[in-house]
């Protein structure tokens, strides 16, 4: 799960992290009492909103909404700006980096830190940024803190403020179960203090369970993918035309790879997982028809899977939906000849390894089957 | 001699009573797995497929000597499950669960490793070794005993290659699905060691997938450490970037985790990368 500025900042502000004042809007009319000066700044899910114009200063009442008007509606990288957020503008003395991940390979959480804010922490180089695990079940140590303040060069009251919300955002990063917290640029104003100038937040899908206030957070899906993400069906859509369904998000990613291979473009990632019941079936079909593709490629490796029964939903969708598309199958699993009959009747076109079908569905999409 | 698992391995079933548990249950009985207990809190005193229930772990361990674990137990109550079988004295984990907080993982994991207690997993298969044992979920149809290890990070994806393997007469020594999330108890180069070290395997099949560095920190591993012929697949060529492709684990961020750099990291270490699943045999043969 994303969330926009706005979003993550009110709950950076949970945890005691300072951000600074700001109003969020959807029309230019809604705004009322906006911190004066301003910087309007466009909420989209995506970095590098700043080079595309999407933040602007704004010194009156007057110049507030009429800036917010520009960037309203504005698209960015395929991001249309649906908001505004009216900020506080901050007297910025320095610019440094704040950042909590997990590292895969230590199988521990990181803490980043840079004296070089305000830039992407992709384009430093290594000497320029603090790096240091900190192991999730012991948590955050003073040492470490000590080892940033001295990285960073800070001193007085400005490196307890940091060291103080370095410790929030480690809070922040295990109580909200977060892939992703990152402080870019935490500035230090001339008065010094230290602020939250940016926010990024990004919590583990897996965890919604724990944090239910956030399901209903608006993101960068499709209106297709977010009805299949309400239905809980694990569904992306791509560039291509043909609409590719597995079981299992390796083989599904090996189907579009094969299918790509082969000459064809994948337009759907559709993963079945483990299920054979029919309506489920016949409801990730459904999702399936309506990206409109060209042709339907289904790929099942199923030990357990009862391939007739995927078959009768497939029909089931079919029949309901009243769609004329191709469809070439390839399913092993149990009572596949079943199903291979259930597929002969309703004229789609079986086929017996995944490199066949994927074959098939390109020839079938040229019209040469 | 084979990885991890084996015809003596003692293996109990945290939520055994469940609809995945039970049926699991069952078809590791028919493979040969010597499932000696079960363990779903309050259902102690029944039986499940022939096989005892108790309340705990620890009942499990002292009643039945189990040595291994499989937990089906739901995400939420996968965490308590684990460190349970840890401080059962359980030497040997399986954690098919999917969707377990990865901020969950970052405890249990480590904390196995301080208590010398191997995970496999979380979302994974399991791991099976023919011939002997299974603890996991695969089909049991599609292995035959041989002498090729194989490691991979997915589910359908292993079933079908291994099914490409078999029927080009490549019998497995062990199998192992390390798990699709980001954070794993085994991981890619961990499996490799053991691989190596195991002398019934004599060549290995890596399938990797997109998203963060395993398969290159594989590569590195095998240029400096294995002498065995490897041979590699690497799904999620055509996905495009900072889309998560169903594994939480499978996505491509900044550009990192690339299928081109993985295929390209095993390529320049000498190791054969397949185009389609098929050609895992073709690469077998060859190595």
């Amino acid at each position: 799960m994303k969330f926009l500025e706005y979003k993550a900042k009110s709950i950076f502000a949970r945890y005691g992290i300072p951000v600074p004042h700001g109003v969020v809007v959807a029309r230019p009319e809604e705004i009322r009492d906006p911190p004066l000066p301003c910087m309007v700044k466009a909420q989209v899910l995506i970095g590098g909103r700043g080079k595309a114009g999407g933040i602007k200063p704004a010194e009156t009442m007057d110049e507030a909404r009429e800036v917010s008007r520009q960037v309203l509606g504005m698209d960015i990288e395929g991001y249309k700006v649906k908001q505004v957020y009216l900020e506080e503008r901050l007297d910025i003395e320095r610019e440094l980096y704040l950042g909590f991940t997990i590292d895969r390979s230590a199988r521990e959480p990181l803490l980043m830190a840079s004296a070089s804010g305000g830039m992407e922490i992709e384009s430093l180089s290594h000497e320029q940024i603090f790096m240091e695990h900190v192991p999730a079940l012991v948590g955050l140590q003073p040492y470490v803190l000590r080892m940033l303040e001295k990285f960073l060069g800070l001193q007085g009251h400005v490196a307890e403020q940091v060291t103080d919300i370095t410790k929030k955002a480690y809070d922040l990063f295990r109580k909200e179960d977060a892939e992703l917290v990152e402080i870019n640029p935490l500035v230090i104003t001339r008065a010094g203090k230290v602020v939250a100038g940016d926010a990024k937040l990004v919590v583990d899908d897996n965890a919604e369970y724990r944090h239910l206030e956030y399901a209903k957070l608006d993101q960068d899906r499709t209106p297709l993918e977010e009805e299949a993400h309400e239905k809980g069906i694990t569904f992306i859509q791509l560039d291509g035309d043909i609409g590719v369904i597995a079981n299992g998000a390796g083989l599904t990613m090996s189907t579009l790879d094969v299918l790509n291979l082969k000459g064809g473009k994948g337009g759907t990632f559709l993963d079945l997982g483990g299920t054979d019941d029919p309506d489920k079936v016949a409801q990730a079909f459904e999702i399936l028809l309506k990206a409109n593709p060209s042709v339907i490629l289904l790929n099942i490796f199923g030990g357990i899977t009862k391939a007739d029964t995927v078959a009768l939903g497939v029909k089931k969708a079919l029949e309901e939906m009243h769609a004329d598309v191709p469809v070439v199958a390839r399913i092993k699993g149990v009572n596949e000849d079943q199903a291979k009959e259930i597929f002969r009747d309703i004229g789609m076109y079986p086929a017996e390894t995944m490199e066949e079908a994927a074959e098939l569905a390109v020839k079938v999409k040229k019209g040469g089957a | 001699m084979a990885v991890l698992l084996t015809k003596k391995t003692r293996l109990v079933v945290q939520g055994i009573t469940g609809h995945q548990g039970q049926f699991h249950t069952r078809s590791m009985l028919d493979f040969g797995t010597k499932v000696v207990a079960g363990v779903t809190p309050g259902k102690g005193g029944t039986k499940v497929e022939g096989v005892h229930v108790f309340d705990s772990v620890d009942e499990a361990v002292a009643r039945k000597r189990a040595n291994a674990s499989i937990i089906f137990v739901p995400a939420p109550f996968a965490k308590d499950a684990v460190i349970e079988a840890i401080e059962g004295g359980i030497k040997l984990v399986v954690v098919i669960t999917e969707r377990i907080p990865f901020h969950d993982t970052l405890e249990f994991v480590p904390y196995a490793r301080t208590k010398g207690v191997t995970v496999i997993g979380p979302n994974c298969p399991g791991i099976i070794t023919p011939g002997e044992s299974k603890a996991g979920i695969m089909p049991n149809h599609i292995f035959r005993p041989g002498d090729v290890g194989v490691i991979s990070r997915s589910g359908t994806l292993t079933y079908e290659i291994v099914n490409v393997m078999t029927q080009a007469g490549f019998g497995q020594s062990t199998c192992i699905g390390i798990g699709g999330d980001p954070i794993i108890g085994t991981n890619t180069v961990e499996a490799l060691a053991l691989f190596q070290k195991d002398r019934k395997t004599r060549k290995i099949v890596v399938v990797g997938e997109i998203g963060g560095t395993a398969e290159e920190e594989a590569a590195e591993f095998i240029h400096k450490h294995v002498t065995k012929p490897v041979v590699a697949y690497v799904a999620g060529r055509t996905a495009p970037p900072g889309k998560r492709m169903g594994h939480a684990g499978a996505i491509i961020q900044a550009g990192k985790g690339t299928a081109e750099s993985k295929v390209k990291a095993f390529n320049d270490t000498g190791v054969p990368v397949a185009d389609y699943p098929v050609d895992i045999a073709k690469l077998l043969a060859a190595a």
